[in-house]
């Protein structure tokens, strides 16, 4: 298998921690890995992207050209990355902040979600927790002991909230 | 894959494998896409009760490393393409003077102050020195995370053992990736008294003072240097050679690639084997002092030989060199931080069948 991933949103919306997740569960898993963020004048508010690549081979160049999986977190990451994704690769968009998604895509309203959680910071959990069971690339399992590591030494609650955001993602609706 | 592994980018990994390798000190200055370094070297090295400096430039930080050298502490920098330019006289001075240092340039798109993007455009700097005078710098070019752990310990021990300065010469994109890497046992022994006994500045109680200088205005005596300095050279040359081969036995065609754009290259040539297509690869690992022989021979051997870069055509030249006219050299390469994509150079060597 090899699933070449996308992250894409604005910065402060926890794209690089979920394309992390990504990568330390295929670490976990077993798997070869790279992620590659993108780098240099980045902020909140601007924007930003990471690629993570999932395989059972060693991998040549951590650089994606055409992504079989994309996660938007926002518009303009759809308008920039759409173009690009593989024939009938899965694109997953935050319906609550990206508007011109195609029909073809899934849609979560993953912000929307998170601040029924009680903490908008947890929507890409939400995204992620859609993706792995949209790819079944690793097992729900796997990825929860990931976040559970990530947020080690915050306060308990921390983890909690960003499992349950993952775990809502990962069971928001299942008809792909 | 072990368990063992822990994700890490390339720029921390260099940090990990020169704090185990026993840097005492490491002075910079910011520059993107390096900036992991300096700021991940400022907790760890201080933590360590190390030496950390941000100089005021880059500049300073080469002379500082050379402070630090002459009085036999085990010292680097690091930087990127345009700052790599500004340490060019320290790095003439340091040959001169025969001090072992690390210096590393995660190599950005150019010339001028050119992107962020990772690229390999500085192969011409680093290996036929960007400074005055007859040098050579050691050159390693690693090609994964792995690798950034571990030549910065081949680094340090090259250096002292030849009394030279070392390069890592990387790129933007080797050092922002990450990837899996087990950080094994690489502990080095701090450097010892024993070690730089016989030459360095550490106090002269007790015995004749002894300067290190480069300025030699006796006649004669600076030829005489050069031709010391040579010996060396010479010596470095039989001894450090290092490449990776693979499929080259069989292969018809073959690639040659450093750094980044070898992984790209490696990953093409596996495909066009899944093809049955015979192709092979060569990846100089160090690119001062060159492979010259291994590529010559094999140049022998194959039917045409391509070589990829992220730049104009540099290391080719070098690679012409080898080849002498055995077999046609093409080239394939991306300038100003343009990057390759495997299918590219697959259809590249597809097409010298």
């Amino acid at each position: 298998m090899r699933e070449e991933i996308i992250v894409a949103g604005s910065g402060g919306q926890g794209i690089m921690l979920a394309g992390n997740i990504i990568a330390r569960s295929a670490l976990s898993s077993g798997k070869y890995t790279t992620f590659y963020p993108s780098y240099g004048a980045e902020m909140r508010g601007g924007t930003a992207n990471c690629s993570v690549i999932v395989s059972d081979k060693e991998i040549g160049s951590p650089v994606i050209s055409s992504p079989s999986v994309l996660l938007v977190m926002n518009e303009q990451s759809l308008i920039k990355y759409l173009p690009r994704v593989k024939k009938n690769g899965l694109v997953i968009v935050n319906s609550s902040l990206v508007k011109s998604y195609p029909d073809a895509s899934i849609q979560v309203p993953a912000t929307g979600i998170a601040i029924e959680l009680g903490d908008v910071r947890a929507a890409n959990m939400v995204m992620l927790g859609r993706l792995i069971f949209g790819t079944n690339i690793f097992s729900k399992e796997i990825v929860t002991e990931v976040i559970k590591d990530v947020f080690k030494g915050k306060q308990e609650f921390v983890a909690e909230l960003n499992i349950k955001a993952f775990l809502k993602g990962n069971n928001y609706d299942k008809k792909s | 894959m072990g368990s063992n592994k822990i994700l890490m980018k390339g720029n921390i990994a260099l940090c990990e494998g020169a704090i185990a390798a026993g840097c005492d000190a490491y002075f910079g200055y910011p520059i993107t896409p390096q900036n992991e370094v300096p700021a991940y070297m400022s907790g760890k090295m201080v933590q360590l009760d190390r030496v950390f400096v941000q100089a005021e430039s880059e500049i300073s930080a080469i002379n500082m490393v050379f402070g630090a050298a002459v009085c036999g502490k085990r010292a680097m920098t690091s930087s990127s393409s345009p700052g790599i330019s500004l340490k060019q006289e320290g790095i003439s001075y340091l040959c001169a003077c025969e001090l072992p240092c690390l210096i590393v340039n995660v190599q950005r798109g150019g010339p001028g102050l050119g992107n962020i993007a990772g690229s390999q455009a500085d192969y011409f700097q680093a290996t036929k020195g960007g400074g005055h005078g007859d040098y050579r710098m050691i050159v390693l070019a690693p090609y994964s995370v792995r690798e950034m752990y571990e030549f910065a310990n081949i680094s340090f021990q090259l250096s002292e053992k030849y009394r030279n300065p070392v390069m890592i010469l990387t790129d933007g994109i080797i050092g922002q990736m990450m990837e899996p890497v087990s950080i094994e046992d690489n502990k080095r022994e701090p450097i010892t008294r024993s070690s730089t006994d016989g030459w360095c500045l550490g106090g002269c109680l007790g015995r004749e003072p002894r300067s290190i200088k480069s300025l030699f205005m006796t006649e004669g005596v600076l030829e005489k240097h050069n031709y010391h300095l040579k010996n060396k050279y010479d010596l470095i040359k039989k001894n450090e050679v290092r490449y990776e081969e693979y499929l080259t036995e069989d292969a018809a065609i073959v690639v040659i690639a450093y750094g980044i754009s070898a992984r790209i290259a490696k990953s093409a040539v596996r495909k066009l084997r899944e093809d049955g297509i015979k192709a092979g690869f060569i990846r100089p690992i160090t690119l001062w002092p060159f492979p010259y022989d291994k590529i010559s021979e094999v140049s022998s051997c194959v039917k045409k030989i391509l070589v990829a870069e992220m730049n104009l055509g540099q290391m080719v030249e070098d690679v012409r060199l080898a080849v002498n006219g055995k077999c046609p050299v093409e080239f394939i390469g991306h300038p100003g931080g343009g990057l390759f994509t495997d299918t590219e150079i697959k259809e590249k060597l597809a097409s010298m069948f």
